[in-house]
């Protein structure tokens, strides 16, 4: 299953989902966008109307990182930790991931990779799940372009629970 | 129920594999009696209708109204609210990816004027 351009999404594997994109800047660039906080905070910055009050990224190996999103006029809140296990600058960052309030169930295996594609960068986020059904909730993400192809994707996760 | 606690309450009774497999089989059959749900597994009758509490807690199922049987019965819509809540997460990401081009476009702007000097 693949579908977008530039933002593709695959699943490899029954526990992972692998996103692509392509930048017209070099891996450096890129990487210092995903690992310097006052870079972070100009666009990992939610949907409009939301702030990032609590942007944290500490890079190094044992290092650990926080994001947290507020919705317009304090109503919602979304917010995500991470410690990073292995890390080597520009290249890739290795990390566990979790939501607060298991928004996206337990912790998972979050690996970004920047690799170098003419002159600019390929980024492949790799995310690996605890479990198929694990997997499956959050793949709902990116599988529907509309509510009934979600649907069918919660059809296949209710039918692999039974099967 | 504010839409937070509701989609709270939808993912934690989601978090169970015995409840998605109540879930799977009430959306393929129809309603079902409670007796009939605690079959395929190994449970008591007690120990389903807990999971069924949660069920019908998050309000994703509801139980009917024969005193007798009291099937239980799927209710759809909190699972399409989740579903579509997840959609608006990968709109989500689609923005941010353009706002990411804008800032590396601004950072080569940047490192080229810096170049020159």
């Amino acid at each position: 299953m693949q579908f977008g351009d530039p933002l593709s999404v695959t699943t490899p594997t029954d526990t992972q989902i692998v996103i692509t994109r392509g930048f017209t800047a070099p891996p450096h660039l890129v990487y210092a966008c995903y690992t310097q906080p006052s870079l972070i905070r100009r666009w990992l910055t939610g949907p409009d109307g939301w702030t990032m009050p609590v942007c944290a990224y500490d890079a190094r190996p044992g290092g650990s990182y926080r994001f947290e999103w507020h919705g317009p006029g304090g109503e919602g809140f979304l917010a995500v930790s991470g410690d990073i296990s292995q890390i080597d600058a520009i290249r890739y960052i290795d990390s566990q991931e979790v939501f607060d309030g298991g928004v996206m169930g337990p912790a998972y295996r979050a690996e970004l990779a920047f690799e170098l594609d003419g002159r600019g960068t390929r980024l492949l986020n790799t995310l690996t799940y605890t479990s198929l059904a694990h997997r499956d909730m959050v793949a709902a993400t990116g599988m529907a372009e509309g509510m009934e192809m979600s649907f069918r994707s919660l059809d296949r996760l209710l039918a692999a629970e039974q099967g | 129920m504010s839409n937070a606690a509701r989609l709270d309450a939808t993912f934690h009774a989601l978090s169970d594999p015995t409840r998605r497999a109540i879930l799977a089989r009430l959306a393929q059959e129809g309603d079902v009696t409670v007796m009939a749900l605690a079959e395929p597994f190994a449970m008591s009758q007690p120990a389903i209708s807990k999971h069924l509490k949660v069920l019908e807690k998050a309000g994703l199922v509801s139980r009917g109204r024969d005193a007798q049987k009291r099937p239980v019965h799927l209710e759809a819509q909190p699972l399409a609210e989740a579903t579509g809540w997840l959609i608006e997460y990968r709109r989500y990401w689609q923005a941010q990816f353009g706002r990411l081009d804008d800032l590396l476009d601004e950072l080569q702007r940047l490192e080229a004027a810096a170049g020159k000097n």
